[in-house]
């Protein structure tokens, strides 16, 4: 039997010529990703030695600009690491500030075939440009950054065709609702995307389900290679890469199709993303304090585009507080050239700086006892935005800005016909 | 091998469900608390009160996909807890790791929550993953752990590794 491609990638960055479900073993890292938690004092342990300066970025996502002191003294932890060990990939706060995994795919730092790690939960999300990309704790972290390698281990993979296309006002947010709700979790193991339906997929929306596929348990999401994932890498990279498709008789746990016409908008009730998800129509009237579009997976141009198309000329019910992240500055300033900004901000949206924000509960926009959210973020787990007594439902951005003018939650589809 | 690592442990039993996540276990207000302040408020939301119950050397019975959610070092406020070790019917990838890397004994063990009920006590050979509930007579094999994992634990979690090579203070 063959492989798939996480297991032709493992086997690569490991110097073997094939690895098998069960097997631990060793790969270089390509890509070390260190962020603002990590620097935070409970976390950080004094790194002596790095391995390789080039091959470590270093981002200010979760609390940034700083929403307290314990985060302002993190970042000046991570400045003077940087400064250290002359680590020119640094995105502070300002121009190129953002949530890592959109620096990620905004400045090609995912090399097709390679190995990336970062310290968050959802940095299986570069998997769409064909990595071994995953989350890690701090203490992995920190050993790659020291020895410039990590261990996995491998585990089985499941095989996911996308075939149709999406009706207008469905979005790829509403395809990993649909496969947490009908599959599952897949922890210990991996998930492979391919299909036909990928060619009419933008890398945005891609990305959106490589990132949530976290929510998955899974140990890694990885995409199958097309040209458009090729094209958009090497427009922003000149570092040379090689991608890697899966054999032709590869060994998967299981192969299964989903036909994108058939999906409908979703929405994942409080507490829990797995088998958690109603059509929209069902919840539909539940009144709502706050609704959020942001966060890794959910705060593409792509998105803030939607939002923009659904809000215009209409405005957010009273009551309501309607919260806008854009995942990095460079989506921010592009969302103001295309106009999307200003319509939000007219309907009533409060547009914030790229953050991780209102998505972890962490700086801004949190919840109170008893507030209900519908967010287009990642997780609605109790506790996750704010007060443990606060209800967070999840969905698409379309649904999402849908509610905020409903001022309840609300089908999209009526702005898309 | 390191005192803190036991491989005979026994203990009672607490059981959780499925899909246990990390904003459960170390909730974002505890993250920003002092690192011995932070495992009172473990469950704090689905369990208000469970951490002040807990005795040193309990185990933790879970369902599926235990510790789903964030990096956040949720396996560290569960061994500060005093848990001697998690037996789950699967465990999340990330927490996993996260698991070896503090030090904490987890074994995936699929069936461990047909096994036990709250109250009753577990006796586990760690590296064999051999499980018994000596009340009922019960015993389940569980997954060892990899040589090489068991190894990182034993050693006491990888900041012990990295220390004892002078790569980290
Ligand atoms: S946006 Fe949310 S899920 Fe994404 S990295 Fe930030 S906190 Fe994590």
């Amino acid at each position: 039997m063959g492989m798939t491609a996480i297991e032709k990638i493992l086997a690569r960055n490991s110097g073997l010529a094939r690895v098998r479900p069960g097997d631990i073993v060793t790969t270089k890292v390509e890509t070390a990703i260190l962020f603002d938690n990590n620097f935070m004092e409970t976390s950080w342990r004094e790194i002596l030695h790095v391995y390789d300066p080039a091959k470590i970025v270093v981002v200010f996502d979760h609390r940034a600009p700083a929403s307290h002191v314990l985060s302002a003294k993190a970042h000046q932890t991570g400045r003077a690491f940087v400064k250290q060990f002359g680590i020119e990939r640094f995105h502070d706060i300002g121009f190129h500030q953002g949530i890592s995994h959109a620096l990620v795919a905004d400045h090609g730092y995912g090399l097709p075939g390679t190995v990336l790690l970062c310290s968050d939960s959802h940095t299986c999300s570069a998997g769409v440009f064909n990595l071994a990309a995953r989350g890690v704790g701090a203490p992995d972290m920190t050993y790659a950054v020291a020895k410039g390698e990590t261990w996995f281990r491998v585990g089985e993979t499941i095989r996911y065709d996308l075939c149709g296309a999406l009706r207008p006002g469905v979005s790829a947010k509403d395809v990993f609702l649909h496969l947490a709700n009908t599959h599952g979790d897949h922890a210990t193991m991996n998930v492979e995307y391919g299909g036909p339906a990928l060619a009419g997929l933008s890398m945005n929306a891609r990305r959106t389900i490589s990132t949530m596929s976290a929510e998955l348990s899974v140990e890694f999401a990885t995409f199958e290679p097309d040209q458009i994932m090729i094209d958009h890498v090497q427009a922003r990279t000149d570092a040379p890469f090689e991608p890697v498709w899966p054999d032709t008789n590869a060994d998967y746990a299981d192969k299964r199709v989903i036909d994108l016409n058939l999906i409908e908008p979703l929405v994942a009730l409080p507490d829990a993303v797995l088998n958690n998800a109603r059509a929209v129509g069902d919840v539909a009237g539940t009144d709502i304090d706050q609704a959020f579009i942001g966060s890794c997976a959910n705060g593409t141009l792509d998105d803030l585009a939607v939002a923009a198309r659904v809000l215009a000329g209409r405005r957010v019910a009273d009551g309501t507080r309607l919260v806008v992240t854009p995942a990095t500055q460079s989506i921010y300033r592009a969302a103001m050239a295309e106009g999307y900004i200003q319509t939000i901000v007219e309907a009533g949206g409060v547009v914030t700086n790229a953050t991780c924000g209102a998505c972890g509960g962490g700086s801004m926009g949190l919840l109170g006892p008893g507030e209900i959210c519908i967010t287009a973020s990642t997780r609605n787990f109790k506790g996750r935005m704010g007060d443990a007594a606060a209800r967070i439902y999840m969905a698409s951005p379309a649904t999402v800005a849908a509610s905020a003018i409903a001022g309840v939650i609300a089908s999209p589809m009526d702005y898309f016909t | 091998m390191n005192d803190l690592f036991n491989d005979q442990i026994s203990g009672r039993v607490w059981v959780v469900g499925d899909d246990i996540n990390t904003d459960l276990i170390l909730p974002i207000q505890a993250y920003y608390l002092p690192v011995e302040q932070q495992p009172a408020w473990v469950f704090s939301a689905n369990r208000p009160g469970w951490s002040g119950d807990v005795g040193q050397g309990d185990i933790l019975v879970a369902g599926r996909n235990f510790g789903v959610g964030s990096s956040r070092p949720a396996a560290r406020s569960l061994k500060n807890l005093g848990l001697a070790c998690l037996l789950a019917d699967s465990i999340n990838g990330l927490f996993y790791r996260n698991a070896i890397n503090f030090a904490f004994p987890a074994l995936e063990a699929p069936g461990v929550t047909a096994l036990f009920k709250e109250g009753d006590r577990a006796e586990i050979s760690f590296e064999a993953a051999r499980i018994a509930n000596p009340a009922s007579g019960k015993t389940l094999d569980g997954v060892p752990m990899p040589a090489q994992l068991l190894a990182i634990l034993q050693a006491g979690g990888i900041y012990s590794l990295l220390q004892s090579e002078n790569l980290i203070r």
